[in-house]
């Protein structure tokens, strides 16, 4: 029974409709979102390995926390990676808008040339990155030799594996991120330099005070999502070093894969992912919280 | 002079940056001897592009070529309707909550996919639907990704309401103000949501990896790790293998080039 407030009937309500037409959406949410959450909740309170099931409290994720080097060990890559990857990446990103923002011959040439490597997939990425890091014969280790550095066992020595993926990581950083940056480099009128100026600001004052203020909001959604990101790197480390070596390189996302779909330790899995929810939400917090001292948002008098 | 200086780091670092195509490309040419001899060597003696026709025979790569194309179309399709309806009612109606489920939409694209990802497989599993393609599809009929149903919401709201006002008056339903109005117009942010699309499901790993167990299924992603597994001393065809991957992207990238920075201007993340 639908009791309408207004008297209209229920198929001539705007509100009706608008809601019809999320539907598709608001169905997905709860199947393939929703649901699987809460399930994937309740799969972590039991061990399941798609024959048998069985409730086990807390164990799981005790487990864990206390036994699991593994656990700790991917977790530990997964922040080492996070915390340069990101920082890095969003700095990169928009140094080359800055660059990529100048009036010189060729930009579209040099825009592009930034951001194809960010349109290889994934797997074709991980093995053209593999061949780089060649110890013998990668183009990288021959450039080492060529200033009479020693060659360095990239992927192989457990030292220089996560700074690998970092480097890897850094070849896509002309890709959609400094885009968005370069709009909204160009999203700034040209006035408010002229006011920088003619205050005497040089150009890294200028930088300083006008566009890295007005870019702050930008800057934070990349931050953010770059963390999230960060997180779910698996493809490359699956083809590139499979987790290792002695699983420097197990990244959180790998393991869990490993867990959830070699080992068929779904309890467990679905374990770490909450872990890994909980922490995210953790980060994203702090940095909402933090990004309140240095965000500005335009209609802000200051 | 700070022009000079500007122009010379963009090409010192685009020469950085083309250093890995270069030296995949160098390999890709190389004969399978020559590539044994001195697999170090930047310029190969005798370039030849027999590696290439050899890759694709190698493994049934027309196949997942075929098999991918399904994927990405059927996906792309399903993601623009149902995208561009949720769009809609997003975009035009007011109802009850429903800034509550557009930000909970929003919220939805900073969640990690492992937190979905076991259930939804189990769900497959219980489907009997594992090592079928229905898995890699469905989602796409249920908006298409938060990101598509926000580029697209944002696009119909800089249509003027005007326009769906007048064929009110006209008659029209709510429906027909979609496909005869709203669709219409969307070219350019269905242009880009369809781009993201093709090029998401052209480059997926994690998914087909996980659903496709046949390897006549294989999409090509997954096809060039087998490669990998099964020829990977012959490294000269995997990089000829690994370029034919990419190229699709890259013809696509060059064909489509102001969608790609359409699509930023559109969603608004860029301007204030």
């Amino acid at each position: 029974m639908v009791i309408s407030r207004k008297g209209k009937p229920l198929l001539a309500r705007e509100s009706f409709w608008g809601f019809l037409f999320i539907t598709p959406w608001l169905m997905g949410f709860v199947l393939f979102t929703l649901g699987p959450m809460l399930t994937s909740l309740w799969l972590s309170f039991h061990k399941y390995d798609l024959v048998t099931s069985q409730f086990v409290g807390v164990e799981n994720y005790r487990r864990l926390f206390v036994r699991d080097e593994l656990f700790w060990k991917a977790l530990h890559n997964t922040m080492t990676y996070a915390v340069f990857s990101v920082p890095l990446g969003i700095v990169g990103s928009l140094g080359l808008a800055l660059l990529l923002n100048q009036r010189v011959r060729g930009i579209p040439l040099f825009r592009t040339m930034y951001y194809l490597p960010s349109l290889v997939p994934a797997v074709a990425s991980a093995l053209i990155w593999q061949w780089v890091f060649n110890a013998d014969n990668g183009v990288l280790n021959q450039a080492l030799m060529f200033f009479g550095l020693p060659n360095i066992q990239w992927l192989q020595d457990q030292k220089y594996t996560m700074p690998a993926f970092i480097l890897m990581s850094l070849w896509g950083i002309g890709g959609q991120r400094m885009i968005i940056f370069l709009a909204g480099l160009q999203g700034i009128p040209e006035g408010y330099y002229e006011a920088a100026m003619l205050d005497g600001a040089g150009t890294w004052r200028q930088l300083r005070t006008v566009t890295l203020p007005l870019l702050s909001p930008v800057m934070f959604f990349n931050l953010v999502l770059g963390v999230i990101g960060s997180f779910q790197v698996f493809t490359s480390a699956y083809i590139m070093t499979g987790g290792g070596p002695n699983n420097a390189s197990l990244f959180y996302a790998l393991y869990l894969f490993r867990n959830a779909f070699e080992y068929f330790k779904m309890g467990k899995a679905s374990a770490l992912a909450w872990v890994l929810f909980a922490i995210l939400l953790v980060l994203t917090a702090i940095q909402f919280r933090w990004g309140r001292s240095w965000v500005h948002y335009e209609g802000d008098d200051r | 002079m700070k022009r000079f200086f500007v122009w010379l780091a963009l090409v010192g670092g685009a020469a950085l940056f083309s250093v890995p195509f270069v030296w995949t490309l160098a390999t890709a040419l190389k004969t399978g001897e020559e590539y044994a001899k001195d697999p170090g060597r930047f310029i190969p003696l005798h370039p030849t592009l027999e590696n290439f026709p050899k890759a694709w025979t190698a493994l049934p790569f027309a196949q997942f070529v075929l098999n991918t194309l399904f994927i990405t179309v059927v996906c792309t399709t399903a993601s623009v309707l149902s995208g561009t309806l949720v769009a809609y009612g997003f975009a035009r109606f007011r109802f009850r909550a429903r800034n509550f489920f557009f930000y909970t939409m929003l919220a939805t694209m900073m969640l990690p996919g492992q937190v979905t990802q076991i259930p939804v497989f189990l769900i497959w599993r219980n489907l009997h639907a594992i090592d079928t393609y229905y898995p890699l599809i469905v989602p796409a009929f249920f908006g298409g990704g938060a990101f598509n149903i926000f580029l697209l919401r944002q696009f119909f709201l800089s249509i003027p309401r005007e326009l769906d006002e007048a064929a009110m008056l006209d008659g029209a339903g709510y429906l027909r103000i979609w496909w005869r109005i709203l669709l219409p117009l969307s070219g350019p942010a269905i242009a880009t949501v369809a781009i993201f699309s093709f090029i998401g499901n052209w480059d997926a790993f994690e998914g087909p990896l996980i659903y496709l167990n046949s390897p006549e299924r294989y999409t090509v992603a997954v096809g060039l790790r087998m490669f990998q597994d099964s020829y990977g001393t012959n490294f000269e065809q995997v990089m000829a293998a690994s370029l034919i991957h990419i190229a699709p992207t890259i013809v696509l990238f060059f064909l489509a080039q102001r969608y790609f920075i359409k699509g930023i201007n559109l969603s608004g993340l860029g301007g204030r």
